[in-house]
Parts: C-alpha cells; structure tokens; sequence
C-alpha cells in the first residue's frame, strides 16, 4: 500500500493512458476482425496524443489527434471498405508464420527494453520550471526560421503525394 | 523500475508499440494490416522524439521531427492506400502473400 500511496495523480494519469494504449495496441494486432483492429487503432493514437500532452507537447498532440484520427484512420477505413466483401464473412484476416514472428519480435522487445534499462540516460531533471507552458509559439517560430527549407519540402511533398494517390487510384484499366 | 514517471516509462512504452507494430507487418496477410502496423511504429518513433526532446534538455527539436514525422505518414498512407485499391483492382485481393506477379 506504500508504494501506491506514493504515487502521484501525473504518474496515475500516465499508467492509465499507457494501460489504454497498450491494450488497444494489442487488441490491433491480435484481433481477427479488421474493423474492430481499424476501430481499437482509434483508442491507440488517444492514448498517444495523451502521452504526448503529458510530454509537455501540447501542439503536437492535437496534431497527432487531427491527422491520425481524423485523416489517417479514416483513409484506412476506407480502405478496408472498398477492399473487403463486408457482405459475406471476409471480415477476418489471416495470419502467417505467428510462431517465428512471435519469437523475433519477443527477441526485439527484449533488447529494446534491455538497452533501455541499462543505459545511464543523461536526464537533467527538475526543469519544469523552465518549460513553456505552451509550445504552439515556439514551433512557429522554429517553423519559420530554423527549419524553413525542410517545412517548405514538407509542402511540396504533401502536394506531390495528393496528385501522386490520385492519380494511381484513379487509372482506368484498358479491357 | 523507479515508480515515478521518468524517461524510461516512456521508452519502454514506445519499445512495447514498436513490436506490436513489427508483430502486425510481420504477420497479418491483409494489406491494411500491414499500414496499420506501420502506423504503429511511426507513432512509437514519435513517442521516442518527444520524450528524449522532453527529457534530455529543454528545446522544441524532438517536437519538430516528430511533426515532420507526421506529415510524412500521412502522405504514405495516402499513396499505400491508393496502391493497395490499385491492388484490388488488379487482383481481387489485398493478401501480400497472394499479390506475387507485377502483371496480370
């Protein structure tokens, strides 16, 4: 009981959202009905965008809630309708090989958390205080000064990729 | 594992994200799958950024590569998507283990 007595209402808020995001992570990947994945892929970028307000990224988190949730997940969805007979029973989807991908990606998990528990992290604590209580402002301005060229790259290729997703899905097929 | 809230917390959620993803682009046949495990691991590298932006010291990089890092997954699913309908059209299928000739 001491040990959660000594916890604090962020590092409750954190294991919640963590625990949300995990387990519609999981609910992904294991489930067999593509839509209730599409569906639990929902849940996942919330917890995510929570993660990221907690991370003192405030911006980023409506950006992640707006283009994931709101663009991303809806394209995706698209495309589950448009390519699966939702009529018959073609819902599930299939697995191949779980066994050796289990075991890899057990294996990757483990050295990933392995060298990331053994790593002497160089974190300089206790700066709260120096934090922006927003950061909208900064990335502005970031935006426009130091990484102008890769924001103005940004643009062309998002512009390059609409024409681009257009054009390939829309080509007639000569019969 | 310290209780509070630190840095690691967050790697290892993002670690856990990370194989999940590569578990779904591994396994699943559907196509669809597929991006959204790709999805996933975008977002764990995201997680990533803005944590060691957060953590390592006080400036707005991790932010800045994780909104570039958006905006390059929005475009892939874009263009994945487009191609997977191509896919469909050609095929009637968007299994990758059944998709194995570049033409009809």
């Amino acid at each position: 009981m001491t040990l959660l007595a000594s916890l604090e209402l962020f590092d409750i808020i954190f294991y919640f959202f963590a625990f949300v995001t995990i387990v519609s992570a999981a609910v992904v990947v294991f489930s067999r009905n593509i839509v209730h994945s599409a569906f639990s892929l929902m849940f996942t970028f919330f917890g995510v965008a929570a993660l990221y307000v907690m991370l003192n990224a405030d911006f980023i988190a409506v950006t992640q809630v707006l283009v994931y949730v709101g663009g991303i997940l809806v394209l995706l969805l698209f495309g589950v309708m448009l390519t699966t007979k939702v009529i018959s029973v073609e819902m599930k989807t299939g697995t191949l090989q779980t066994l050796p991908a289990s075991i890899l990606v057990a294996v990757l998990a483990g050295t990933l958390c392995g060298i990331f528990w053994i790593t002497d992290w160089l974190t300089p604590v206790a700066r709260n205080a120096e934090l922006p209580a927003t950061t909208s402002s900064g990335i502005g301005r970031a935006l426009m000064t130091t990484y102008l060229l890769p924001f103005e790259v940004a643009s062309v290729v998002l512009l390059v990729a609409m024409l681009g997703a257009a054009m390939i899905a829309r080509r007639e097929r000569k019969r | 594992m310290p209780i509070h809230v630190s840095l690691i917390h967050f790697l290892f959620i993002s670690a856990i994200l990370f194989s999940f993803g590569v578990y779904a682009v591994i396994t699943r046949r559907n196509a669809i799958m597929v991006l959204m495990g790709i999805e996933l691991i975008l977002n764990s590298a995201n997680i990533n950024f803005i944590a060691f932006g957060r953590y390592g010291g006080v400036s707005l990089d991790g932010q800045m590569a994780s909104i570039f890092v958006i905006i390059l997954a929005a475009c892939e699913a874009a263009v994945a998507l487009a191609i997977v309908l191509n896919i469909y059209q050609q095929f009637n299928t968007v299994n990758v283990d059944e998709i194995n000739a570049l033409k009809e």
